[in-house]
Order: structure tokens, then sequence, then C-alpha cells
């Protein structure tokens, strides 16, 4: 090491640059899986126990009203001319675009090396599959006659006839399906060695157990668990395979999320109405997707890392980086809000016009005062390191963008309906009590699903947050290298 | 070497894992395999393994679907059900692009997943090492090394030598 005459050289960070470490207290390996695997292995709490009821029984109203829908017909829903899409598509694309942060999380931040996704990628991928199954159901229950809902897919049918491909909604059939399914293998193939791990501990502890009923739990879930892992040996053959699939399906997972709303948004932007036929669709879509799914995810996490004292391994930074992505993509949206208006005025349709100047002023102006405050106002409070420190805060924070992005695909959907071509067709919708309480009942769809999966699986990628420590780091000294720093091992 | 399945070291740390490693790599064993907890950063080189396969089935799956989903869409639209919509042509590449776009993904992830376990011979329920207590770890907070009997160079008492070499915590025989 040469240095320059009279200048010293520190190879230490400073102090005010350090960053704060992925998992908190130098935590072991084992200190890790066994909290992770604690949760799945230990007796179901009393709050597990309390939310799962709440939750299953919502999701059973949710299951009443799509049968009463079906029994009796559309017209439980508020839907009439001029506003054919009610909420069943603002649901829709509400779920949908909730799924994206997983999608970003897991995918995008894996290919930007972001390390700290390790922490909250395994829920935040639940979170996507369980959005997208709550966000599949509306479009099949809108079509009216749910039961011709499988001509919407390629199969051969008795009239000889197919599916028409120039239809952007048959876009998204093919958009949303192969979203769930990329994002359910995405999902299953991270949880293989956690799943291993599972199955390994329970191995271990079958020795200790004396209650024949012990012994035959513990054996089934061996065998279930088991299944699942595939046989997952932890061989490095195995690994370098392991890793190389996961690259290419973050690889694949990138352009599908940027796609999927895309799609979502060219049902809009593909037909010739004022207030949906415009090109910045896709981009601002996207954007308020992400931005949606970001609030979700602290909704969830925020409750989730104090009930299961995870704060450890999903710390205060981890927070704090989602709040700036929800603050970055909350500002695009913004962007994007006074850009339409702009393009409004400047691209001299007075029909385009119009409707952007009813969205603000006219009879929906509520919604839309609703989602601009909500969307881009308030989020703006995500500057202060304060808020984005002070867990209430980030909480109450993340379900105002949860609301106000519903309001955004309300005010996208109706305020552009109501106001026909021909003042005679003008009209005002309102949803029904079937449309409410179908929508909430989504909620426990959706609840009941994730309070399983933290329950019965391992809520944190355990593997992947042990290869983010520095024991993990044949390099470092708590990984067993002699040097400090840097040392070949 | 009946009844035998290979010899098992275990390691504490990833550092002494990987000097492990490099020693069996040099010495020319090749049937042999390192258990971790986690991918080892550097672990393939000190193994001495090249890239990874699993690309071509990405890509394969890939191909198939964006050509699936031309074909699918030219046999509907144009050829078997010919409709004219709204005075657009009867095929396109344009509208034909969306679904063909997700069908190249959807089976390239397929393949993805389906060539990495192909790759890896997996499933593979009964595992001589997965019937080995002390391997139970291997998922918690150890790592292993592990020599087959299989290996043209195996002999167990030069393995042995090598692996107390280096600096194992723990030796064992693995029953097949």
């Amino acid at each position: 090491m040469s240095e320059a005459a009279g200048q010293s050289f520190s190879t230490e960070t400073p102090k005010e640059l350090e960053r704060q470490p992925l998992v908190l207290r130098k935590r072991s390996l084992a200190w890790i899986s066994d909290k992770v695997c604690g949760i799945v292995e230990g007796p179901a709490p009393r709050w597990w126990k309390i939310s799962i009821t709440i939750s299953f029984l919502v999701m059973l109203m949710c299951f009443t009203m799509v049968g009463y829908l079906i029994t009796t017909g559309v017209g439980v829903w508020g839907l009439n001319h001029p506003v054919a899409w009610g909420w069943a598509i603002v649901n829709f694309v509400w779920w949908i675009g909730i799924g994206h942060a997983g999608t970003l999380i897991s995918a995008i931040l894996f290919l930007l090396r972001q390390k700290w996704r390790t922490s909250i990628n395994r829920a935040a991928e639940a979170m996507t599959i369980f959005a997208v199954i709550c966000a599949g159901l509306f479009p099949a229950i809108h079509v009216g006659r749910i039961w011709f809902a499988w001509w919407l897919f390629p199969i051969p049918n008795a009239h000889g006839i197919w599916p028409q491909f120039k239809s952007p909604l048959l876009w998204d059939v093919f958009a949303v399906s192969t979203y769930f399914t990329v994002s359910l293998l995405f999902w299953y193939m991270g949880l293989i060695p956690d799943l291993a791990t599972i199955r390994d501990r329970l191995r271990l502890q079958a020795g200790k157990l004396k209650k024949p009923a012990e012994k035959f739990f513990n054996g089934l879930k061996q065998r279930l668990y088991g299944l699942f892992a595939m046989g997952w040996t932890g061989s490095n053959r195995h690994w370098r395979n392991y890793e190389k699939a996961y690259l290419l399906l973050a690889g694949l997972s990138t352009p599908l999320v940027l796609s999927v709303h895309s799609i979502v948004s060219f049902d809009f932007a593909v037909s010739q109405l004022p207030g949906w036929h415009t090109t910045i669709f896709p981009p601002y879509f996207v954007a308020g997707a992400i931005f949606s799914g970001f609030g979700m995810v602290l909704t969830l996490i925020i409750p989730l890392r104090s009930i299961l004292k995870l704060e450890e391994i999903i710390t205060v930074r981890h927070i704090e980086l989602m709040c700036k992505v929800t603050l970055a993509t909350g500002s695009i949206v913004g962007y994007a809000y006074g850009m339409e208006f702009f393009i409004a005025w400047y691209g001299g349709n007075p029909y385009e016009l119009y409707a952007f100047k009813n969205r603000a002023f006219g009879p929906y102006a509520w919604a839309y005062w609703i989602m601009v405050s909500c969307n881009v106002i308030f989020p703006q409070l995500f500057w202060f390191k304060g808020i984005r420190t002070n867990m209430v805060a980030v909480f109450i924070l993340s379900i105002v963008v949860n609301i106000g992005m519903w309001f955004e695909r309300f005010v996208i959907v109706v305020t552009s309906l109501h106001r026909d071509f021909l003042p005679s067709s003008w009209g005002y919708y309102s949803p029904t009590w079937v449309d409410i309480l179908t929508y909430i009942g989504t909620m426990g769809l959706f609840m009941t699903l994730f309070l399983l999966f933290v329950r019965y699986l391992p809520l944190i990628a355990i593997s992947e947050v042990k290869g983010v420590t520095p024991q993990a780091d044949p390099h470092h000294e708590l990984g067993g290298a002699p040097a400090k720093k840097g040392g070949k091992g | 070497m009946a009844g035998t399945y290979g010899i098992l070291a275990e390691f504490d740390t990833p550092a002494a894992t990987m000097a492990a490693a490099e020693k069996v790599r040099d010495a020319g064993y090749t049937r042999w395999d390192v258990h971790t907890p986690f991918p080892v950063h550097g672990m393939d080189e000190a193994m001495g393994m090249g890239n990874s396969q699993v690309g071509w089935f990405t890509f394969a799956g890939g191909l198939t679907g964006y050509t699936v989903g031309m074909l699918m869409i030219y046999y509907m639209n144009k050829y078997d059900y010919d409709i004219v919509v709204g005075g657009k042509p009867l095929f396109s590449g344009f509208y034909a692009f969306p679904v063909s776009y997700e069908l190249t993904i959807l089976l390239g992830a397929f393949g993805s997943l389906f060539g990495m376990f192909i790759l890896n011979r997996l499933p593979r329920h009964h595992h001589p090492l997965l019937k080995n207590r002390r391997f139970a770890k291997v998922t918690h907070d150890k790592f292993y090394v592990v020599i087959e009997c299989d290996d043209p160079k195996y002999k167990e008492a030069a393995a042995r030598k090598l692996l107390e070499g280096a600096s194992a915590a723990h030796i064992e025989l693995v029953e097949d």
C-alpha cells in the first residue's frame, strides 16, 4: 500500500456513513431459523385465532354476495347506463395494482441488488398472489352470465368459434393469468429451501415427542413439508442451478409486472372515451400500482413485525426504504395527474378538456379531491425522517394510500363514463349494498389467505436472510475468515 | 464399500467450508458436494464448477411461448374463424403481440423452474443424506462437505485425512 506523501487515508467508513445492518444485533444463523420457524411451530396465538375467525366470516359474506349476484343477476349492483363499469372494475384494478409491489420487491429489487428486500419479499409475494386471487374474482363475476366466462379462454367449443384477440379485454385475461401463475412459481421456488428447513426441524423434534398424537402430526407435517421441499439438501450443485433459475425468474417477472398493469390500462386506453383514451395510461398505471402495493405492504408488515417480534429482521430501515419508494411513486402519480390536465388543455380536444374539468369540479369532485389529497399531498409527509421512522404515522399513511388509490380507479372508471356523449344519457352512479359488501368481503378472502400463510409457511425467506448476514460471507471475520475484512479465504 | 454412501465432514463457518472445498477440488475428486443452508458466494469457483445451464430451458420455454401465441392467434382469428372486427386486418403481429408476450414469459418461467428441477435431478425424497441425523442441520446453521464412495479416487483413509486436514469439526460415514 503506497500512500501519497503527507496524506493518510483511512479505509474505515466514517460513522455517519455507516449503514445499519440488515439483521440487527449480529444475530446468528441459527437464531434466524429459530425465530422464523418458531411462528410456524408454536401454538396458534390468540390474536391469530381471533383475526382468522373474523376474516373467515367476512370471506363467507363475500361468497354469499357472489352467490346472490349469480342467482339473481347483475341488477343487484348499481350498474346502469351510462355507467356500466362500476365497483367491480374499480376493485379489480385496485387489487391487481396492490399485487405489483410484491413483484417489484421480489424481482426488480433483486435485479437491482437491493439486499434489504430479503426480509420482506416472501410476505410481499404472498400478498401479490392473494391480491391477484381477489382481483381475478371481479372480472369473472362482472361478465353477467358467469357460466360463459370460460369463453374468454381459447378452448374449443361446440359453436366452432374462437375468442377475438383484437380486444384488450382478452389480452387482460392472458396478462392476469400469466401474472398469477408466474408469481406462484417464483414464490414456490423461493420457498423450497425454507420448506426443507421446516422438514429438517420437524425431524429433529420427532425424537423428543412421546404422545402418539404428537408423533402422528409430526410425521404428517414432515411428509407434507417434505413433499413440497422436493428433497432439497442444500447441495451447492443444486444452489448453482437454483440461483440461476431465480435470477431468470426475476428477469422474466420484471417485464411481466410492467406489462400487466400496462395491459390493464389498455382496457381503458384503447377505447375511444374521453378520459380513458390517453397514451399516458400505461406508465401512469404501473407507477400507481407500485405506489398502492407498497401502501399495502406497509399496512401488513408494520403490525406483523411488532406482533411477531420481528423488529430485528424487518428493521426500521426497511420501513424507511419502503416509505421512500412510496414517496417516489406517489410523486410520479401526482405528476401524471398534472400532465393529464395539461394535455387535456394543450391537446385542444374540447371533449377531453370537458371530461377533466368535470372530474375536478363536476358531481364526482369529492372523489377526485379525496384521490388527490390521499395520493399526492399526504405521502409528501414521507420527506421527513421523523414520519418515516414513526411506525404509527407510517401505518396511518399507508392506509391513506390504499384509500387514495381505490379512489383513483373510481375516478377513472366512473367519472369518464357518467357523462355520455348525449346529455340525455347522463347519469349518476352509486353502488348498492351488494357492491359494498362484496368489496369488503374480498378483504376477508385476502386476510384469510394471508393469515393462513403467516401461520403455516415461513413468512420470511430464511435462507435469503441468512445469505445477507456477515456470518454468511466467507470473506468476513464473522463468516470465519482469518483476517479483519477482505482477506481471501 | 457396500452400505456406505460416502464420508461427511461438518464445518461451522462458510470460510472453513470453502477452504475445505478448495482442497477437495485440488485433490481431484469428482463425485463430491458441499451442502450449505444458503448459497455461499464464491463456492462455485471453489468447487471448480462452470456456468449453470438453466438458461437453455428458459430460452426454449420462451421461444415456444411466443411461437405458440402467434400461431394460435393466426389460426383462430385468420384461418379457422375469420371475422372482421372494426375494419382491422384479420391478422397482425401488433394485436397478437401482447398475448404472445405473456405466453413467452409464462412458458419461460415454467422452463426456468422445471429446468432447475431437471438439472438438479429433483424431486428426490429418498437421499442417503436425508436419513443422516446430523445432516438435518444443513438447513439450519451447519455446513457439510460430502465425498461419495462412487468417486473413482475414493479411499476412506485418504478422504478422512484430507477432511481432517481441512479442520472439519466432525467427520462420519454416511449409510447408503
